[in-house]
């Protein structure tokens, strides 16, 4: 089997990551914060070592400005509801994930101002098509750092100085990126950056984060649920702390523990490393999927401008009937379909047929892209 | 017979913070549940030896770790 849907969710986990998690539950079970008996206390730190490996490795000095959330796109709806206001504007690509639209599309309807920035056929976004959009009134410029269509990177660094010199915040849907391409949040002018742990981190589904930079003012953003947090218990009101504010209820230790070791397996191979190899088996299927017959290729088609995501249509055939085959015949698991972006799937043209989409991983090799390849080419014919 | 104290804080990452830190300095310092007397925000409070509390509160302020208060933890109460 070649398992080539790791912008899905990737697979296999390292197998520290599946330890961690059981190991977690049989030596810290208490409840982080909550009792203060030794297993409470086993399970806080637990939960704070990962905090602070998540700070360092998005570049952030203050680990108690790393939000847990449940995935990418919890903690995209924390930044969204919590920042924007009926009468707010704010601007994003036409490039995005549901995730992005969907909440967006739903403050639309209660007074908030949408502006769509359209992106190249190739996923690219022109930056001048961007400061046209982004004038003094916008507070909020939310963009996919790469997307999970067709892997185009959008330009951070520049899209994050036209956004502050607007006065706006940068919330940056970092679902497809964390773990695949070395991410500096200070460094890139990143405000808010959601990430997901169970893609490129190689970590299980069910735990992901909101990472917040160190300047930005907190007081800016409502919580999206509140709750019992352990702490301040006599008030009846939300407290004001962090990362209290934004985590109500009993966090996901499991989760955290094997997110926790998947960032010390992702280190400790170097995400350097790690681009590097995605980028020779990018380099690989593109030289592969471009000759062949009948077969279209999306994006940017250049390993340097993007992550290791295709997608692809054959002429003549529908994309379930090339991905069924792939799985049948060859055991290349691919995704088929919309990926959940209908408005990417407009900006590239594969809209409402949509694409076959590979993803390769960290573990995926150049034979096994080359054993793919193969297969795609039979199924083509 | 050692005297001690507890730092109060308002929250459970607080606590993390200070614990690491203050192990980092190698003072001698146990996580217990907050004695009741105290009714403090966070159900873990920091026990120390009472005669590092200057020196300790310097080194949380220091590090910015925000605590709630400082006591001296009277065994004979329970």
């Amino acid at each position: 089997m070649i398992y080539l849907d790791n912008a899905a969710t990737s697979w296999p986990k390292p197998t520290e990551v599946l330890k961690a998690m059981t190991e977690v539950l049989e030596r810290a079970g208490g409840n982080p914060g909550r009792s203060g008996h030794r297993l409470s206390i086993a399970a806080a730190r637990v939960i704070y070592d990962t905090r602070e490996k998540i700070a360092r490795f998005f570049g952030i000095s203050n680990s108690l400005r790393v939000i847990f959330t449940g995935n990418a796109t919890h903690a995209i709806n924390l930044a969204l509801k919590g920042i924007l206001k009926p009468g707010d504007h704010v601007v994003t690509s036409s490039m995005e994930h549901n995730s992005v639209m969907r909440p967006l599309r739903s403050l639309e309807k209660q007074g908030v101002r949408l502006s769509i920035v359209p992106c190249a056929a190739d996923g690219s976004l022109d930056v001048k098509d961007l400061e046209k959009a982004v004038s003094s009134t916008a507070k909020l410029v939310v963009v996919t750092h790469a997307s999970n269509v067709v892997g185009t990177i959008l330009p951070l660094a520049e899209i994050a100085s036209m956004t502050h010199q607007a006065g706006a915040l940068l919330l940056v849907d970092a679902a497809q990126t964390a773990g695949a391409i070395p991410i500096d949040v200070k460094a890139m002018g990143i405000d808010l950056l959601a990430f997901t742990g169970h893609k490129e981190l190689q970590g299980p589904p069910g735990i992901g984060g909101l990472v917040i930079a160190d300047h930005v003012d907190v007081s800016r953003v409502e919580p999206l649920i509140q709750g019992g947090t352990g702490s301040r218990s006599d008030s009846e009101e939300q407290p004001d702390d962090l990362p209290d504010k934004f985590e109500s209820g009993t966090a996901n230790l499991v989760g955290i523990a094997g997110l926790g070791a998947e960032l010390k397996w992702v280190t400790d191979r170097g995400i350097d490393e790690i681009r590097n190899h995605l980028k020779k088996l990018s380099q690989t299927l593109i030289d592969g999927l471009s000759v062949l017959p009948k077969v279209k290729v999306y994006g940017t088609l250049d390993p340097e401008r993007s992550i290791t995501i295709f997608s692809f249509t054959v002429a003549g055939k529908q994309v379930s009937e090339v991905g069924l085959r792939l799985d049948e015949e060859y055991g290349v698991l691919s995704r088929v379909g919309l990926h959940c972006a209908p408005l990417a799937h407009k900006t590239i043209g594969s809209f409402p047929e949509g694409t076959v989409r590979l993803a390769p991983g960290i573990f995926t090799t150049i034979d096994d892209i080359q054993e793919a390849i193969q297969a795609i080419s039979k199924v083509v014919r | 017979m050692t005297q001690y104290g507890v730092v109060l804080f308002h929250t459970a990452s607080a606590v993390m913070r200070a614990e690491k830190l203050l192990m980092k300095e190698g003072y001698s310092i146990q996580l217990i549940p907050t004695p009741r007397q105290f009714s403090s925000d966070c159900g873990i409070a920091l026990r120390f030896d009472w005669n590092h509390r200057e020196v300790m509160k310097s080194v949380l302020d220091a590090a910015k770790v925000e605590f709630e208060a400082i006591h001296f933890l009277d065994t004979k109460r329970g």
